[in-house]
Parts: structure tokens; C-alpha cells; sequence
């Protein structure tokens, strides 16, 4: 039996069939339908101009950066299987993916994977802006890639209280003082000093946004467990979501922008 | 069309979807907000603002450093009266170290100095630490009650409320 006949004869099962609906992408139209059919490719244009694909145009930032994604979603989830996110643990779990568990570098990885992140994010965001593929038809499009690059850098904010250590502590408490100064909505904030009925405060450090966040007054354990479950569940969830509009808007809206 | 009519008429049906829709929304809120009020605990267990500091025989005169872990507080006692000092830096919220070979507090995090009475004198610290409310109960114990903030560039360290006579 030559090769040949058996990739036909493979194709002409009915598992085949019922996987890929259309024939050998040989042809136009066969090629089309394979990014058509397919769930996580249709999210992508069916075709795509020759500048699109050029490399000094893009930079493949936007793609790399979707890449990396995946490896620190990857990396991460293994992370979850060692990691404790409460105070007697989680610090001495941090050191101990070093040499307790195979392939010592996974924590580093993700580590590494983050600060990339951000960099590709900021730099897809210059190619953007720089080529202006933020003015009509994909100005919403913008909007969201926005909303992405704060949830990014919210991702690292979170991550960085996980090793739970000197830095990660006083790190965090300084950040999450930024929220005290919400207005009306934290107590430093402006507007928080109004909202009092005689000696009866409304907005205190005891219910306002940065009591949400950190679960307390000050950076403790509860702070450790919302963090972690931000980082690991919420925002990346979000991030999926939004990353699948933002997919499909660049197709939507004419796909890559081409140089003028 | 003389037979008795059985389905709605157009007003009956715009009153019932807006009494639907209303409810919707209702429901659709109050689950919001629950949710929202699920974010804060009916419990926590960190320290309580008002505790009991002993009596005012237990200190000698300058910083004293047994409420800073959990209470976070200094007691400070000069020219005869004693405060409770917050131990929270007012550049960006870390805790400073009493360094008592130079008589002050210093911050790890950027370096913010203050005398041994709390008042800024380096470092991006924009003003002095801020003092709690401090008194003494019937029993002749010493109270501070951290829910009440007194600060120096209000003038409010001289209100009687911050300090105790000793």
C-alpha cells in the first residue's frame, strides 16, 4: 500500500469526515473553508493581505504577544499544582519550585513571561499607533486592545503579591493605597470627607473600594487569597474573552491594516 | 368581532412587559449589590482598632516599641505627656523602623525620616505621622482608640483628646 493511498484512504473515513468537513485544501474555496470551519481559526481573517504578513509592518507584536499568553497560561496553571496561597505556605512554595518539584525554572518562566508580556503589549500598542490602525473603522477595536493593556498590567500587579515576600508585601501596600484615593469610593479620595452623616462615617477603611481589594485594612492573608484568585481565575478569564473580540474585530473591520 | 376577546390588547401588553422588566431590573440589582456585598466579610480577624495599652507607669520617656506588631502603634512619651503614634509612613503607607541610635524613625521603602515626636524632617514623607486618640478609663488604664486620627499640620496634637497627662 503506497503512502499515498493511505492518507486518501485515511481522508475518506467517516472519523475524518466528521472532523473536517471540507475537502483537501488544495483549492481556494477548500482553503477558505478550512479557517471557516474551524472555531479557533475563524476568529482570524479567511484571507490576509501580503503586507499583513510582512514582518517589519507588524512586528508580530499583537501575535506575540497572544503567544505569550499562552505559555504564561500554561506555566502557570502548572505553578497551581505546587502553589498554596496562604501566609505559612505560599512564600516557602515560591523557593521551593526551585528544587523540590522537576524543571526548576517553571516559576522563572512564568516570571520572565510576564515582564515579555508587557513589553510585546506596549510595543504592539507603538505599531498600532505609529501605523494609525486606531482610526476608523477600528477605533472600538482600540478601545478594547486598551481595556486589555490594563487588565496586562493588572495581571502583573497581582501576580507580584504571590511570592509573598518583603517586596511583594510593601509593594502591593503601596499600590493598593492608590485605590484610598478613589473618589467618594475610598477614604483618602476626594469626596470620601462628604459623605458623613454628623460623627457617623459612610466611606472608612473598613468598606471602602480598598477594603474590596485587599479583604482588610492593610495587606494580610485575605489580601494573598483574592490576589490569587484575580490573577489565576478572574482577569484571565476576562482576558480570554476580550482577546477572542479582539480577534475578531481585526477581522470584522478589514483585517490588519495595510500600509498606505 | 362580537365574541368575548381572550388575548391582550396593546396597552394591557405594554403594562405587563414593563412590570416584567421592571422586575427584572429590580432582580438584576439586588443580586448585583449582593454580590458586591459578598466582597466584605461579616468577620475579620485582624487586630482591634480600640485596645488597652497598660498604664501609664509601663513607660519611660521616649518611643516605646511593644504595640507596633499587630497594633501598630508607637507609644511616645515626652515632657510629661504620652501619645500613641500611628506607625504608618504617610509618603506611601510602609512601616518605618525606630532606629534608636539616631533617635528616629527611618522607612525601608524610600527613605522618609521623622524625629522621635513623628514630624517629618527627611525623605519624600509630605507630613508628620499621625497620632490616634489615647485617654484613660475608669480603671485608670490607658485606651487608644486608633478610629480617631489626630495630625500635627492640623494643630490637633495639642487637642487633649491625643495625649494623656503622665
Amino acid at each position: 500500500m503506497s503512502e499515498k493511498s493511505l492518507a486518501k484512504k485515511v481522508s475518506e473515513t467517516q472519523v475524518w469526515k466528521s472532523i473536517f468537513r471540507h475537502g483537501p485544501p488544495d483549492n481556494a474555496r477548500n482553503r477558505a473553508a478550512v479557517v471557516a470551519g474551524n472555531v479557533f481559526l475563524h476568529l482570524h481573517p479567511i484571507k490576509l493581505k501580503k503586507s499583513g504578513v510582512q514582518l517589519g509592518y507588524t512586528w508580530c507584536m499583537g501575535g506575540l504577544t497572544f503567544f505569550i499568553f499562552l505559555a504564561l497560561t500554561i506555566t502557570g496553571v502548572l505553578l497551581m499544582f505546587y502553589y498554596r496561597p496562604t501566609a505559612e505556605y505560599a512564600f516557602n512554595d515560591i523557593i521551593a519550585f526551585r528544587e523540590h518539584v522537576p524543571l526548576g525554572i517553571m516559576r522563572e518562566m512564568h516570571r520572565w513571561g510576564a515582564h515579555a508580556m508587557v513589553i510585546t503589549v506596549w510595543l504592539h500598542m507603538f505599531r498600532v499607533f505609529m501605523t494609525g490602525s486606531y482610526k476608523p473603522p477600528r477605533e472600538f477595536n482600540w478601545g478594547v486592545g486598551v481595556v486589555l493593556l490594563i487588565l496586562t498590567l493588572l495581571l502583573s500587579f497581582t501576580g507580584y503579591l504571590l511570592p509573598w515576600d518583603q517586596l511583594a508585601i510593601w509593594a502591593i501596600t503601596v499600590g493598593s493605597n492608590m485605590a484610598k484615593a478613589t473618589p467618594f469610593a475610598g477614604h483618602g479620595g476626594p469626596g470620601a470627607a462628604l459623605a458623613r452623616i454628623g460623627d457617623f462615617v459612610m466611606v472608612s477603611d473598613k468598606n471602602d473600594v480598598r477594603f474590596q481589594l485587599l479583604g482588610g485594612r492593610f495587606v494580610g492573608e485575605p489580601a494573598l487569597l483574592r490576589f490569587y484568585i484575580l490573577h489565576c481565575v478572574f482577569i484571565p478569564l476576562v482576558v480570554g474573552v476580550l482577546i477572542a473580540v479582539h480577534f475578531w474585530r481585526v477581522r470584522k473591520d478589514g483585517g490588519i491594516s495595510a500600509p498606505l | 368581532m362580537s365574541e368575548a376577546r381572550t388575548s391582550l390588547n396593546r396597552r394591557e401588553f405594554f403594562g405587563y412587559l414593563s412590570t416584567a422588566w421592571i422586575m427584572f431590573a429590580a432582580a438584576s440589582g439586588g443580586l448585583l449589590s449582593l454580590t458586591l456585598r459578598f466582597f466584605y466579610p461579616n468577620v475579620n480577624f485582624e487586630p482591634e482598632m480600640e485596645f488597652i495599652a497598660g498604664t501609664p507607669k509601663d513607660y519611660e520617656n521616649g518611643v516605646d516599641e511593644r504595640w507596633k506588631n499587630g497594633y501598630g502603634v508607637w507609644m511616645i512619651k515626652q515632657d510629661g505627656r504620652l501619645a500613641a503614634l500611628s506607625n504608618i509612613c504617610t509618603h506611601l503607607g510602609c512601616i518605618p523602623n525606630w532606629l534608636p541610635a539616631e533617635l528616629k524613625f527611618k522607612c525601608p521603602c524610600h527613605g522618609s525620616g521623622y524625629y522621635a515626636s513623628g514630624v517629618n524632617f527627611e525623605g519624600p514623607a509630605p507630613r508628620p505621622l499621625e497620632r490616634f486618640h489615647i485617654f484613660l478609663n475608669a480603671e485608670g488604664k490607658i485606651v487608644v482608640d486608633k478610629t480617631k486620627i489626630f495630625r500635627q499640620e492640623k494643630g490637633e496634637w495639642e487637642n487633649p483628646l491625643a495625649y494623656v497627662e503622665v
